[in-house]
């Protein structure tokens, strides 16, 4: 494994009671690159997602995050976690923006709060941010007022604010049409071109084709294939791959 | 101890507390027609003498009628009169003055039925009412076992007369003064010439207070002796033949004879309006200060019950749901009671005290699951979002969950405040005088609740409108919002 690794998830399993959920998976991001964990609903992508950002307990293997090492086990305390949460950020599917603060608010709120800091650089960076995904006029809207694509665009701003060099999105194109999808395709890659790493739940195989560096299909808690994305998607190995492009929806 | 320190010290207290019911206290205690923040009756004037032969100065204190022995045992005022009967069970557990006045229990019923009914005995399966707590009470609980009549019993005076008249009742056993002022005031039955009993009215002292009460006792034998009582009682019209015999008995000595006066006539209606408001408009104020001192209360409890529960260790939490269902499960008055008199061996609460604590620490119940409810409504995803982004547990709380559930409890909490302003009623119960206690104190001395009652819905209808305005506001603007 290379120095560089971003995140390196070894040999994770997971159990929700009798349940296995997560069985034994493997993972690395590295620098600049953006990864597609790919598989049906139900396969374990959240999961496996939650429990990197110390969510969700797991039971064995490990998770380690630029140097900061999860064991299995309970989830530790929040204020054992602050490294953790310095390395990475997380878009949720369902945006989670909090309801009661404006665009701007939401993005400024963790820096301010959690990073100390001045009140006036927090907003100016959040407004910048807003304006860099293209909803620098929606900055004063609160969350009921947004689309689902600008919702989705003020969450990613949020998880940004804390400059986070590993940014985890769950399912990000679920709430949008194709012309947002290439938008925010475009968005994903400069992120990596600034030297992050993206890890991108989704069963999209258009957009996981177009938009990112390497595939891993996981079906049944299993990363049962993995590689670059245009040989994997082009030329399928396994039973379950296979069935992810059959059912891909024709547009 | 406060009231018998000065005593042992030999020194004279400068006040005389006495206690006593004005409602519907004609004409014992009532509130004077010409100025209600007095009081006037030939108890209030047998008290000034008591007043005048300790050398001290009467102070009235209101108590409901019921509670005048807990109350002066437990220390609100020296010695409690209105109509307080002698009575075996009274001489055992309080201090008890020698009786100053002989009363006779009289039958009152319908003028159609004053040939059938002439006795108790007459009104087998008959409906009689009379006052709670009484020798009169205890009478007919006894007629019920003999002769099967039906007690009924009533927290004041005046309503079983009108009841007889208006034929819910069939007969009505008070004190013949009792009697003798509702003829006069409104009249529609008669009374039965053949009294069921005869009884003494007495001082009524804490048990620990009986060197006062011997002092008390001198005072109204030579008050006896020397005509001051005969004047009290002649001014106000219950002096008869029966009352020389007994002081004749009681005092051994011939009382002088004094001038009579007339108690007020009837007032018209502005005018009694015009007296009556300002204690009116003070007993709202009473009610408004309560329900925004015990809101306040509730909110604060109410904040760290509900956040006790949800992120309380599991000794917390069991504890926090116990009060909840202990307090939600048992009634407001039952609480407000053994506060005030339950608890008095161990914290002797002023009532206004215990009123706002009884129902602060009731709504805080309440409010705690407002809260609850509001917080565990806020959405998981948001706080899970919150914790990634390097929040704190407190941080979490205070900047995301707490402001959104907030929202969502304004205007339910705006809707209890209502019901609070309302429940504060009930604290009369415990001697705490506000609006509804005052307005039932003016319908029973002017003998109707037209006009009382009118008054008093306008006053609380002035504090609650606003408020459920404020609370579909709120609803409006934030309904949404989550």
């Amino acid at each position: 494994m290379t120095v560089s690794g971003l995140l390196e998830i070894r040999e994770l399993s997971l159990f929700r009671g009798a349940r296995q959920v997560l069985r034994g998976v493997t993972l690395s991001i590295e620098r600049g690159e953006v990864c597609a964990l790919m598989g049906l609903s139900g396969c374990g992508k959240t999961t496996a997602l939650r429990a990197t950002v110390a969510l969700e307990a797991f039971d064995a293997g490990s998770v380690d995050v630029g140097g900061f090492r999860l064991q299995p086990g309970p989830v530790p305390r929040e204020s054992l976690l602050s490294e953790l949460r310095r390395r990475v950020g997380m878009v949720f599917q369902a945006h989670a923006l909090f309801e009661h603060l404006t665009a701007e608010e939401n993005v400024a709120l963790a820096p301010r709060e959690v990073l100390r800091s001045a009140r006036s650089d927090a907003g100016a960076r959040a407004r910048a941010l807003l304006e860099s995904l293209g909803v620098g006029g929606r900055a004063g809207a609160y969350p009921r007022e947004l689309s689902g694509g600008e919702a989705q665009r003020v969450a990613i701003a949020r998880a940004l604010a804390m400059d986070p060099p590993l940014l985890l999105m769950d399912e990000p194109t679920a709430a949008l049409d194709p012309a947002r999808r290439g938008s925010l395709g475009e968005t994903l890659r400069r992120l990596a071109a600034e030297g992050r790493g993206l890890l991108v739940a989704t069963h999209d195989v258009d957009f996981a084709r177009d938009f990112t560096d390497r595939v891993a299909v996981l079906a049944e808690g299993a990363v049962v294939e993995e590689g670059p994305a245009a040989q994997v998607l082009a030329s399928p190995t396994h039973a379950a791959t296979q069935e992810l492009l059959a059912a891909k929806p024709r547009t | 101890m406060t009231l018998l320190a000065p005593l042992l010290d030999g020194q004279e207290p400068a006040t005389l507390r006495w206690g006593g019911d004005a409602e519907g206290g004609a004409p014992f205690v009532e509130a004077d027609p010409a100025d209600p923040s007095r009081v006037r009756g030939f108890d209030v004037e047998v008290a000034e003498t008591i007043a005048r032969g300790l050398r001290r100065r009467p102070v009235f204190v209101q108590v409901q009628f019921q509670q005048i022995d807990a109350s002066v045992e437990r220390g609100d005022f020296d010695i409690g009169m209105s109509g307080v009967e002698d009575t075996p069970a009274r001489r055992a557990e309080h201090a008890v003055s020698a009786p100053y006045f002989e009363f006779r229990e009289v039958l009152a019923v319908r003028p159609a039925d004053a040939d059938r009914y002439r006795r108790l005995s007459d009104l087998a399966g008959r409906r009689v009412g009379t006052l709670a707590g009484t020798i009169a009470y205890d009478m007919l609980l006894a007629a019920r076992t003999s002769h099967g009549v039906v007690p009924v019993s009533y927290d004041d005076d005046v309503h079983p007369y009108s009841d007889l008249v208006n034929g819910r009742l069939d007969g009505v056993l008070l004190d013949h003064i009792i009697a003798a002022r509702a003829v006069k005031r409104s009249g529609g039955f008669v009374i039965q010439p053949e009294p069921a009993a005869t009884g003494r009215y007495i001082v009524v002292l804490a048990k620990r207070n009986a060197p006062l009460r011997d002092r008390i006792d001198g005072i109204l034998l030579s008050a006896m002796r020397d005509g001051t009582l005969e004047g009290i009682y002649r001014r106000w019209d219950v002096w008869d033949e029966g009352q020389r015999a007994f002081f004749a008995r009681a005092a051994g000595g011939q009382p002088q004879g004094a001038a009579r006066a007339e108690p007020a006539a009837k007032r018209p209606v502005l005018e009694t309006v015009a007296a009556y408001l300002p204690s009116l408009l003070g007993a709202a104020l009473v009610t408004l200060v309560l329900s925004c001192a015990a809101m306040a209360l509730a909110v604060a409890a109410g904040v760290a019950l509900a956040t006790g529960r949800i992120y309380g260790s599991a000794p917390v939490r069991a504890a926090f749901t116990f009060y909840v269902e202990l307090v939600r499960g048992t009634p407001v008055l039952l609480q407000l009671f053994v506060l005030y008199y339950g608890l008095a061996a161990v914290v002797n609460l002023p009532a206004f005290v215990a009123a706002l604590l009884g129902l602060g620490l009731n709504y805080a119940a309440y409010e705690s699951e407002i809260y609850r409810g509001a917080l565990e409504a806020v959405p998981r995803v948001q706080l899970e979002a919150a914790r990634t982004l390097g929040f704190s547990e407190g941080q979490i709380l205070r900047l995301v969950r707490g402001p959104q559930a907030l929202r969502l409890a304004l205007a339910p909490m705006t809707n209890d405040f209502v019901a609070l302003l309302k429940d504060s009623s009930l604290v009369s119960v415990i001697t705490v005088v506000e609006l509804t206690k005052q307005t039932a104190i003016f319908a029973t001395n002017i003998g109707s609740w037209v006009l009382p009652g009118a008054l008093c819905a306008a006053m609380y209808l002035a504090m609650s409108l606003p408020l459920s305005r404020l609370a579909r506001r709120l609803e409006r603007r934030w309904g949404s919002a989550s």
